[in-house]
């Protein structure tokens, strides 16, 4: 198990008695609006802190762990993608630059450009890009970053059907080739019933179903 | 040189009447500040008069008690002035960050320039520290307060790019690292400015007073460089602490920014 919670409780947001987060898988999980699910990856990310409960991550409490360690291998892209002033490949770099990795060259970054279906330049403006090419950018900053745990929360939500499938089954084969773990929350149950092997439903900030595959 | 003109009483009335002519164009015009305009005018009367007696009694009764307890008073009043022009609420943390860099900052630079530019003999002699002491808090805190304004604009309206770079590994230095230098920036760059404008655009107010008071514009100039260097320093150290320690104000140990509510 890559993440195990025990009794963990945010505020009122969420209230999870057990959940087990398989390694190397790819677990959707899904729920109406306001039912924690981006609070829940907020706490995985260690963005937020729980109010009482344990996350394990790897066998050790989240509590334990250098927040920032925790954060270069379970890297999180929030719903709302964010774009830095510059230009795409800055876009790109910032990530790497950010959690101290060394920077990679330009076939590199084209190639996962490609990957996330951006037909962009490097030396395009990012701020000019439309909101689902911001997303796209996004996606490709997180898998440059090639952490243990891609924490994605509504990653395709302003991606046409056609584009949210090319996308994803990109991305979903690059982290399955490097047997990394996928955490997705999503609105579509196109996207969870065809790649998840878990599926994690949230209603009111409880665990009310999860099925496996 | 010229003899020194010494200002009695009717010139100092003519002064006056000089702002009552302006006082009558505000009213005739209609402009809604002759209020503003009287108050304050007798307000610096007032605290200037007061202050020329004050500092009578202090040349004349130099004792080392008097000296610290003016830097005191005067760290003080610079504080609470910061904390009143501040646009936004500032937190418990925020305020003990402006007290330490306020007072290293300053300290520092005053104590440096008394001891080794000046060489003044005694060191609290109060003719030189009170003046010298006197710019260096003030141009701090003008310096501070711009750089409070900037630094907590945009923590509270950049918190999705600070949060979007923690969730990407950042520290919340690199996270914060464009808002610490826009807010050094604004906050030095004033002084900056001026600096690059005195002689040709204005004559610097101390050494305007000084020339005015019969000094060599030679002696008035040296003096007028050497606390001008002063006052770049001691703006300089105390926005760099008040940055480099602010920003840590709005991360938990566990570097995740603070709810709002909690500030």
């Amino acid at each position: 198990m890559v993440f195990t919670l025990k009794e963990v409780q945010y505020k009122d947001i969420i209230n999870i008695e057990k959940l087990h987060i398989p390694g190397r898988k790819i677990t959707c999980i899904v729920g109406q609006s306001g039912s924690g699910k981006s609070t829940l990856l907020r706490l995985l990310n260690h963005l937020i802190s729980y109010d009482h409960g344990t996350i394990i991550y790897k066998n050790v409490s989240l509590q334990q762990i250098d927040p920032i360690q925790l954060r270069r291998e379970v890297i999180m892209a929030s719903q709302v993608p964010t774009i830095f002033a510059g230009t795409v490949k800055d876009n790109l770099l910032i990530g790497l630059k950010f959690s101290e990795k060394p920077f990679v060259d330009d076939p590199k970054l084209k190639a996962v450009l490609e990957l996330v279906c951006l037909n962009k330049s490097l030396t395009d403006n990012a701020e000019q890009l439309s909101g689902g090419e911001k997303q796209r950018l996004a996606l490709a900053r997180v898998l440059l970053l090639n952490p243990e745990v891609y924490l994605l929360d509504e990653p395709t939500s302003a991606l046409d059907s056609e584009t949210e499938t090319k996308v994803m089954g990109n991305f979903i084969r690059e982290v399955q080739n490097k047997q990394k773990t996928l955490i997705i929350v999503t609105h579509s149950n196109k996207l969870a019933e065809t790649c998840a092997d878990t599926i994690i439903e949230l209603k009111n900030g409880r665990i009310i179903d999860v099925k496996e595959f | 040189m010229n003899e020194l003109i010494e200002l009695g009483l009717w010139q100092l009335l003519a002064a006056y009447i000089f702002v009552l002519v302006l006082f009558v164009i505000l009213k005739i015009k209609g402009i809604d500040r002759e209020k503003e305009l009287l108050i304050s005018t007798i307000r610096m009367t007032l605290q200037l008069t007061l202050v020329g007696y004050i500092l009578i009694y202090l040349f004349e009764n130099n004792h080392i008690v008097w000296t610290l307890l003016i830097i005191i008073i005067m760290q003080f009043f610079a504080f609470q002035n910061i904390i009143k022009r501040a646009k936004y609420p500032l937190n418990k943390r925020i305020k003990q960050v402006i007290i330490i860099s306020m007072s290293i900052g300053t300290l520092v630079s005053i104590f440096y320039f008394i001891i080794v530019v000046v060489q003044v003999s005694p060191w609290y002699d109060a003719r030189y520290f009170i003046p010298i002491a006197g710019m260096m808090i003030g141009n701090a805190m003008t310096g501070i307060s711009l750089g409070i304004y900037r630094l907590v604009e945009a923590m509270n309206t950049q918190k999705q790019e600070i949060e979007a770079a923690l969730m990407l590994g950042a520290t919340p230095k690199m996270a914060a690292e464009n808002i610490i230098k826009q807010a050094f920036d604004a906050a030095i760059l004033p002084t900056i400015n001026s600096m690059v404008g005195m002689g040709i655009v204005f004559l610097p107010g101390m050494m305007t007073g000084q020339i005015l008071a019969g000094l060599s514009p030679i002696t008035a100039v040296q003096y007028q460089i050497a606390i001008m260097l002063g006052i770049v320093g001691s703006v300089s150290l105390t926005v760099i602490l008040f940055v480099q320690l602010g920003y840590k104000t709005y991360f938990t140990d566990r570097a995740q920014l603070y709810d709002s509510e909690k500030l």
